[in-house]
């Protein structure tokens, strides 16, 4: 086997290993808190409208 | 220094509004190319308007117009909400938006006055490439830069799927428009032959796999969970839906070349990557419908959430449909027919046009300090006009291309062809008719959401949200 031959039988290789252990690391017990934190980012701040204080808003809106 | 107190909404509300203009402007030329198909004579013979030239400025209109501005207003929004921070530069920001309206009415000119480098979805030719690339450093500028001054711990899994399509873009778009110029208007591929033909479609496949996948699942991991009103189903399943993704959607261009001059293990590699497609796409679908587990009868009243699940639908549809359609001996029915055609449109048009349709319902009043659109009747009569309208499109391309591919290898005993290939042509008539009909219903679902959105920000003002100050909000 050539050189590019080889290299690409082990560029194949560690690309499954390496997403095996992704899936490995990723169903860990350890990850499951800060992917419970990860899950809710979206939900961390207050919805636009309505429940963000409206004038503080808009007075900062037409800043340069 | 106030303006570092609120968030950027400038750029998301110009792209999420150019993409209401441009979705409207990409379909019509759609509803004209397919009105050509029966009506061949309709434009006159004026060559501006022949459907050679119209065809690659429908698709680029879509995909690049319409998709890329809803990518960016959503990619924007998302980031900043999720990073807790205004978007790294606002002058950088606007450049992105000048710079990819620049790219896109250049586009419409060039394209219909026959100016082509002949690559699909890659005809602009070198001049635009090269604004094409400022504007895309400047976007990953802007994101990337968003992200590292995040004020959270984690970066949100949204923010890896928009990560990973604005870098393989990036990448794609450098590769295969490698070219050499001839003249201001003029160039010729880097590549010859048959190495051409993979670059181009590794490139197609990845455009399709990146720009048309990776970023609207960036839009489905924000904008589900936002208006379900729940986490995503699992995080965990998100992240190696993830990293699935990666691994193998570059492997699956070869697919467009069965049986063609592409050496056959080449061909057959292709073919076992699309194949193993199907687990991500379904884990990512599933991962999606499920966030409603437990809520689905927001589904009942909430048309935004029903543009959103159906697109996933749509997804789920389009990604096994895809690989089916990736072994070699379905190709040989399928490949150059109207299934194709319907394939590529139950993805566009369910998947990408939908899932794209709901996040800017979700942006546009939040654009204007609102919380809902001007009528939300009206979104519900959006769906059901899109919804029938696709379906009619793909059952008739479908039944079209199925048909033409029996009628083309279909052979008398004698071992001639049964049917000359203009008899196929004459099948097909009545199926062309029912897609235009298809067609022209979502367009006009598009009109219905452009009256909806003028209505909303009309008398409204523009709104850019406080960043709350102090330390980062926890959920």
């Amino acid at each position: 086997m050539d050189i590019i031959s080889v290299l690409g039988s082990a560029t194949t290789v560690v690309a499954f290993v390496a997403f095996v252990g992704i899936v490995a690391w990723a169903y860990s017990g350890r990850r499951k808190r800060a992917f419970d934190e990860a899950a809710n980012a979206p939900f961390a701040l207050p919805d636009d409208g309505g429940k963000v204080p409206a004038p503080r808003a808009r007075s900062t809106e037409r800043q340069p | 220094m106030a303006s570092e107190a609120t968030f950027n909404y400038k750029v998301v509300r110009q792209f999420a509004i150019m993409t209401v203009v441009w979705g409207i402007v990409g379909m019509l030329v759609g509803v004209i190319i397919a009105a050509q198909l029966i009506w061949p004579d309709m434009t006159a013979g004026i060559p501006w308007l022949s459907y050679g030239r119209l065809r690659p400025l429908h698709t680029n209109a879509v995909i690049f117009a319409f998709g890329g501005s809803a990518l960016f207003a959503s990619s924007y929004y998302c980031v900043q909400r999720t990073c807790q921070v205004r978007l790294f530069s606002d002058g950088l920001a606007a450049f992105t938006f000048w710079g990819w309206m620049a790219v896109i009415v250049l586009a419409a000119i060039t394209l219909p006055l026959g100016m082509t480098s002949s690559k699909e979805y890659a005809e602009l030719e070198w001049p635009i490439d090269l604004l094409i690339t400022a504007v895309w450093v400047s976007y990953a500028v802007v994101f990337f830069g968003t992200i590292a001054k995040r004020r959270t711990p984690h970066i949100y899994v949204a923010n890896w799927f928009f990560g990973g399509f604005i870098l393989t873009i990036a990448l794609l778009h450098l590769i295969n428009s490698a070219e050499m110029p001839v003249t201001l208007t003029k160039s010729y591929s880097a590549y010859a032959g048959v190495q051409d033909a993979m670059v181009q479609w590794w490139y197609g496949h990845n455009a399709v796999g990146f720009f048309l996948t990776a970023g609207f699942l960036g839009m489905m991991y924000y904008f589900v969970p936002k208006q379900a009103g729940r986490p995503i189903y699992s995080y965990r399943l998100s992240v190696v839906h993830f990293w699935a993704l990666i691994f193998t959607y570059m492997w699956a261009g070869p697919h467009h070349l069965h049986y063609t001059a592409l050496p056959d293990w080449t061909q057959s590699l292709g073919m076992v990557f699309s194949l193993i497609l199907l687990a991500p796409s379904w884990g990512g679908m599933i991962n999606g419908i499920m966030t409603l587990s437990g809520a689905w009868h927001k589904l009942r009243d909430d048309p935004i959430l029903k543009f959103l699940i159906v697109s996933l639908s749509f997804y789920g549809m389009s990604t096994f449909e895809g690989p089916m359609m990736s072994i070699k001996t379905v190709n040989a029915l399928s490949h150059y027919t109207d299934w194709t055609i319907g394939h590529v449109h139950s993805g566009a048009l369910g998947w990408v046009a939908f899932i794209s349709i709901g996040a800017v319902y979700y942006m546009i009043p939040r654009m204007f300090g609102k919380t809902e659109m001007w009528s939300t009747r009206l979104i519900t009569v959006h769906f059901w006009v899109a919804t029938i309208g696709v379906v009619l499109y793909i059952a008739a391309m479908w039944i079209a291309g199925v048909m033409q591919g029996l009628m083309w290898r279909a052979t008398n005993p004698d071992g001639t062809l049964t049917y000359a290939f203009v008899e196929s042509v004459k099948a097909t008539y009545p199926f062309y008719v029912i897609r235009l009909v298809g067609g022209v219903m979502f367009l006009s679902g598009m009109l219905v959401m452009a009256w909806n959105t003028w209505r909303t920000a009309s008398g409204a003002i523009a709104y850019e949200a406080p960043i709350p100050a102090g330390a980062p909000a926890h959920a």
